[in-house]
């Protein structure tokens, strides 16, 4: 049971760098390109944790933790949520708290982190970042009380187990609500297309590339496996809510579940394909419109 | 539970966030149109199972007009008054979505404490029909331009006739009609006296007509 | 008792010591400190036996003033306000001995005697059992926190903040003397023991009354507008004391007043919970535009309180609904984060004040890399930082865990309504929490990281040991109260059941499940920062035989790189005060920079407080011309005033005699 618990953090270590190259993979199909390898990834992170380090002169002790916190923050971001019918290691009552408050301490060390370099670049990342992170919160915490107040649970555990596709019959209106708002919340969180672009070479453009300008070595390597953690780890929640499996064979519910997870960066790399940037005055428009889709599902939910 | 008007009205409830939330005049015409469509399917998913003739009828005769005709005579005055396509809005488009989110769950509470004659075949369609008409009377109030207040009537009229098919046993088909041809009169006068206030003043910002009045 | 009696002679006797040798620096300070430190131990002591053992501890007698009786108690709800008033207190005196010692050339007693007749006032309010007692204990405390406040009498910023704050409070006390006669006149007595069981519309009045009067003190919204002006005008020390415990006796009022007053109707509950959520989000975004680090911390205490007043109010909606669930998660989150917020807000002035003594400004946007001159300071107030934005793992998050836990938990079933709390508080307590994230990434990284703006900040010294000593024990009990939060909830199993009207069982059994939750969430911490410690092992075994060299910050391969080029705390807040320009209302001054050869630009925000601008400035205006037209009476002749006082005395009597 102890191994099975463990299972699913093995799974995202192993895979998570996978979903970079499915959406670059897709975005160049799309283009017509030939396109990077899928796990260029893994060979980015070899390579990087083999080199040595550059630190800027005004940088600090801040400067050199804050990547500890982002991994550690997404491992045991790992434990607490379910994969697939594979339980959680660590489930009680109002952990979906402790999880959405878990991304709010890296992006505090993120935020820091930025501002450690006096740079004027990533000082504009970092309060673009803590804008619309802000924004996305109540978006995420609603969606999450309409879910619960849907399925009774408190615990992403006891939530994702007890969700049924015969939900989507009940309470569909809801589902999609809260589903809609999750992917503007996972789009944003990561930093993909309508709100940041990761391709962007332009320091003026830029949220989450710009903030970690002056990291290299091995601390780059670690911030780019705890995001791509971070884009696992998002995509499993709106995975587990929107599509809830239960096949009754566990194998087989753990690789319908990556399946999924696939198919979702297949859908991030089409949404890149297809899409602009929106300006980033309109950013809080649209966030401000995942929130009411939440607190939509939430009322819908309460008759 | 009916779960197609259910979606029906919350399709309604997002339209009406939308217009709330939308800049260009173009769009909100758009999504007038499109709310008014599928408005007139409505009176065939809440009869229940039978379907009579003339309810067909009177459902194609709604979407031809909201979806069609008033769209089409809207964008014909837009195009004639070369308004500017942005919408100027007293209250910002963040803020007014989250007061329109307000508005929404207030109705939710009114709805639950109104004694209706009989069991409206979804839930949320007398909360819906009453925020349909709070947003048109919010467009009304905190836009600037002549043509939005025009929407937002016909936003209004979209509530009134949610409202209807909420409460009546079987649609009045002409009473229904009658207030179709009212709204359809008030567009028709609204497009010419439009007209000529761009033709007289240069533009149709309501804000500045209070000048008229010295 | 006994000890808490002791206690308070021992302050107000050192108050006195320190006041004879006030001329002298070195001993008022050391008499003065010590003496609070000693007092604040002693008298702590019996809460802890009160909240341990459940038994509260009464004294009583005799007092000649009618309607007043000297009748105090420590019961568990006093005790829970007790120990973060004396605590902090104590902690604040170990910091001021030398933080005052930067004043030498003042009268060091004066501060040094209002000091400890400030702490003399807190505890007396929180014990005082009788109406009258507590008038005057409100009053003591006041008026020393007033004196405390104008310990810079010099500067006229600091005598502008006086005079508001004493305004303040006494139009906040005028009501609660009306909520005292009203409740006194129905019962008869002025003890509080003879004060329950009035009539609902009576009760309607008192409550309203008491959430003037004590919102007051503790600063909700629009009540607040004292507040960010007292908080920085005081020295560091004292404003931490009345942040994180003098502002808190506003809200033991409030709650001291819904055991007094009765079961609840639902309005009550729905007035504190949107009165907190709009101090929190309001206070959060004011903070969130401020220039000077103790105003900015000032707000935050605003929107602290916020919380607080959620919590409180989903306590009394469980209490109105018959709801064990609610009304402890609800009361145990609330009352514990007073605990926290006293704890983390007192790190954070402490802190502010160590900036201030060291680079001699609190402006933000002139500050900057001082953790390199100011290191342990830094470190401390980036745990306060953690802390107050209610992240995990410190304190901070755990008081707002409970009141999440709390509306989530109650959520399924209780159809529209239970919607619709989980709605405002989840939707206000995230809002808040990403607010407050922003604000302190702001504070801390513009303050101490970067490049110094100024030569002030390029000058600044560390703080020396004893105020050191006081922020590591503050920074620590956040990490503690955090760790060992399964252990602290259970405390207020004795607290619980003076507020709520239920058995005691279902009280006790959600206390336990709550508790057997947070060991969860203390299993996680811990994981954490194992997680956090094995990572910076690991990391420096991969960099150790590697070449780590230093360089420029990135900047686009920009030749002359300079500190004024840094991202200001102003441009870092403006997309979030641009986005809530409608609450804010900033002022902008900019003058563009013009022609071929452009010369002078600049660029200045203001925001001052909405509540200020359009509310009380016109009320004030408006009374102001009301009593201008009174002006005849005032002749400035001595005569003529006697002549009023007769005029006056001959009427009463009079009128008593017909």
């Amino acid at each position: 049971m102890t191994a099975l618990k463990l299972l699913h953090p093995l799974i995202a270590l192993a895979a998570a760098p996978l979903l970079p190259g499915v959406i670059n993979r897709t975005k160049a199909l799309f283009a017509g390109r030939t396109g990077q390898p899928v796990l260029q990834l893994y060979y980015d992170l070899w390579k990087l944790l083999r080199k040595g380090a550059v630190y800027s002169r005004s940088t600090t002790w801040i400067f050199r933790l804050g990547p500890m916190i982002g991994i550690s923050v997404a491992l045991l971001a790992l434990t607490i949520l379910p994969f697939g019918g594979l339980p959680a290691a660590i489930r009680f009552e109002g952990d979906l708290i402790l999880f959405a408050y878990l991304f709010g301490l890296a992006r505090f060390f993120t935020i820091v982190m930025a501002l450690d370099t006096g740079s004027s670049f990533e000082g504009m990342g970092a309060a673009r970042e803590a804008t619309f992170s802000t924004l996305c919160e109540p978006a995420l915490l609603i969606g999450l009380a309409a879910i619960t107040k849907y399925t009774g649970s408190v615990s992403l555990s006891q939530m994702f187990s007890s969700l049924r596709f015969s939900d989507w019959g009940q309470a569909g209106p809801a589902f999609i609500l809260v589903g809609s708002a999750l992917l503007i919340v996972f789009l944003t969180e990561n930093s993909r297309m309508p709100i940041d672009d990761p391709n962007t070479h332009l320091e003026l453009t830029m949220i989450h590339e710009v903030m970690i300008l002056d990291h290299s070595g091995p601390d780059l390597a670690l911030i780019l496996y705890a995001a791509a953690l971070k884009l696992w780890l998002l995509g499993t929640l709106l995975i587990g809510i929107v599509v809830p499996v239960h096949s009754g064979h566990p194998a087989l519910d753990v690789l319908i579940a990556v399946l999924c997870m696939a198919l979702l960066a297949v859908l991030v790399g089409i949404i890149e394909s297809s899409m602009a940037r929106i300006r980033l005055l309109h950013v809080p428009a649209l966030l401000i419109g995942a929130t009411t889709l939440s607190v939509l599902a939430l009322v819908l939910t309460a008759r | 539970m009916n779960n197609i008007a259910d979606t029906i009205m919350i399709f309604l409830v997002l339209t009406n966030l939308a217009l709330l939330g939308v800049s260009r005049l173009g769009t909100c015409i758009r999504i007038v149109a499109l709310q008014g469509a599928v408005l007139g399917l409505l009176p065939l998913v809440s009869s229940g199972g039978h379907v009579e003739w003339h309810l067909y009828f009177f459902s194609a005769v709604v979407v031809g007009f909201k979806g069609m005709v008033f769209p089409w005579l809207l964008r014909r005055t837009l195009k004639e008054v070369k308004a500017q396509r942005e919408i100027e809005p007293f209250i910002g488009y963040g803020t007014s979505i989250a007061l329109g989110t307000a508005v929404f769950v207030l109705c939710m509470w009114l709805s639950s404490r109104l004694p209706l004659p009989k069991e409206p075949p979804s839930m949320l369609i007398v909360p819906v029909a009453f925020f349909t008409i709070m947003s048109g009377l919010f467009l009304i109030i905190s836009r600037k331009k002549a043509l939005t207040q025009v929407l937002g009537y016909l936003v209004m009229e979209n509530g009134i006739y949610t409202f209807g098919a909420a409460i009546v046993e079987r649609q009045p088909v002409l009473v229904e009609l009658g207030i179709l041809l009212d709204v359809f009169v008030a567009v028709f006068v609204m497009g010419i006296a439009m007209f000529h206030i761009h033709r007289e003043f240069d533009h149709i910002d309501t804000d500045q007509l209070s000048r008229l009045r010295t | 008792m006994s000890f808490f009696m002791l206690g308070m002679l021992i302050l107000l006797a050192g108050g006195f010591v320190s006041l004879c040798v006030g001329r002298r620096p070195v001993p008022a300070s050391l008499f003065g400190s010590a003496s609070a430190v000693a007092g604040s131990l002693l008298a702590v002591i019996p809460s802890f036996q009160v909240l341990i053992r459940g038994v509260s501890e009464s004294w009583q007698t005799d007092w000649t003033v009618p309607f007043g009786s000297f009748y105090v108690q420590i019961d568990a709800l006093s005790a829970v306000f007790l120990i973060p008033i004396f605590g902090l207190s104590a902690v604040a005196a170990v910091y001021g001995a030398t933080y005052l010692l930067a004043y030498r050339e003042k009268n060091l007693g004066i501060p040094w005697f209002f000091y400890n007749l400030l702490l003399i006032g807190m505890a007396l309010v929180v014990v005082a059992r009788n109406g009258l007692l507590f008038l005057v204990a409100w009053e003591i405390m006041s008026l020393s926190s007033f004196v405390l406040v104008t310990f810079e009498y010099e500067r006229p910023m600091v005598r502008q903040a006086g005079l508001i704050y004493l305004i303040a409070m006494h139009i906040g006390t005028a009501f609660l003397l009306v909520f005292f006669i009203v409740m006194g006149h129905q019962a008869g007595s002025l003890d509080f023991t003879k004060l329950s069981g009035t009539s609902s519309s009576v009760a309607n009045l008192l409550f309203l009354l008491a959430i003037i009067g004590f919102g007051t003190k503790a600063g909700f919204m629009p009540l607040h507008v004292w507040l960010p002006y007292a908080h920085p005008a005081a020295p560091s020390h004292v404003s931490a004391v009345m942040s994180g415990v003098m502002i808190k006796t506003g809200i033991y009022g409030i709650v001291r007043t819904i055991t007094l007053l009765g079961t609840p109707p639902a309005w009550w509950c729905w007035l504190l919970i949107l009165i907190g959520v709009s101090s929190g989000i309001l206070g959060v975004l004011f903070a969130l535009a401020q220039h000077d680090l103790k105003r900015l911390l000032a707000y935050h205490s605003v929107e602290n309180i916020g919380i607080i007043t959620i919590g409180l109010g989903v306590g009394l909606l469980g209490i109105h609904r018959n709801s064990p669930l609610l009304a402890v998660l609800g009361f145990t989150g609330g009352l514990f984060h007073v605990l926290n917020h006293a704890v983390f807000k007192g790190l954070l002035f402490l802190g502010a004040g160590a900036v201030l003594h060291g680079s001699g400004t609190g402006q933000l946007d002139r500050l900057g890399g001082l953790l390199k001159r100011m290191p342990w300071t830094a470190f401390f107030f980036l745990v306060g930082a953690i802390a107050i934005s209610g992240l995990p793992p410190l304190n901070g998050f755990v008081s707002e865990f409970l009141i999440y836990l709390g509306v989530f938990k109650n959520a399924p079933g209780g159809g529209l309504a239970s919607a619709v709390v989980a709605l405002m508080v989840a939707g206000s307590l995230s809002l808040i929490g990403g607010l407050a994230l922003a604000c302190f990434a702001k504070a801390f990284g513009i303050v101490f990281l970067g490049l110094p703006r100024s030569p002030l900040a390029q000058h600044a010294h560390e703080a020396d040991w004893t105020m050191r000593f006081s922020m590591a024990v503050l920074a620590a009990l956040c990490l503690l109260l955090g760790i060992f939060s399964p252990a602290v909830v259970l405390v207020f199993q004795h607290v619980l059941p003076e507020i709520i009207p239920f058995d005691v069982s279902p009280i006790q059994k959600e206390l336990e499940s709550a508790s057997a939750i947070l060991q969860h969430f203390v299993f996680a911490s811990l994981l954490l920062l194992a997680l956090t410690g094995a990572f910076t092992v690991l990391r420096k075994l991969l960099l150790g035989k590697r070449s780590v060299r230093q360089a420029v910050t990135w900047d686009c391969g920009y030749a002359q790189p300079d500190a004024r080029m840094q991202y200001t705390a102003t441009s870092f807040a403006q997309p979030l005060t641009d986005l809530f320009r409608i609450f804010l209302r900033t002022r902008k001054t900019i003058s563009l920079p013009e022609g071929l050869f452009p010369a002078d630009s600049s660029f200045h925000t203001e925001s001052s407080d909405i509540s200020e601008r359009y509310l009380y400035a016109p009320v004030f205006q408006w009374v102001g011309l009301l009593l201008s037209k009174l002006q005849w009476l005032q002749h400035g002749r001595l005569q003529i005033y006697i002549l009023y006082i007769v005029l006056v005395l001959w009427t009463l009597l009079i009128w008593k005699l017909m």
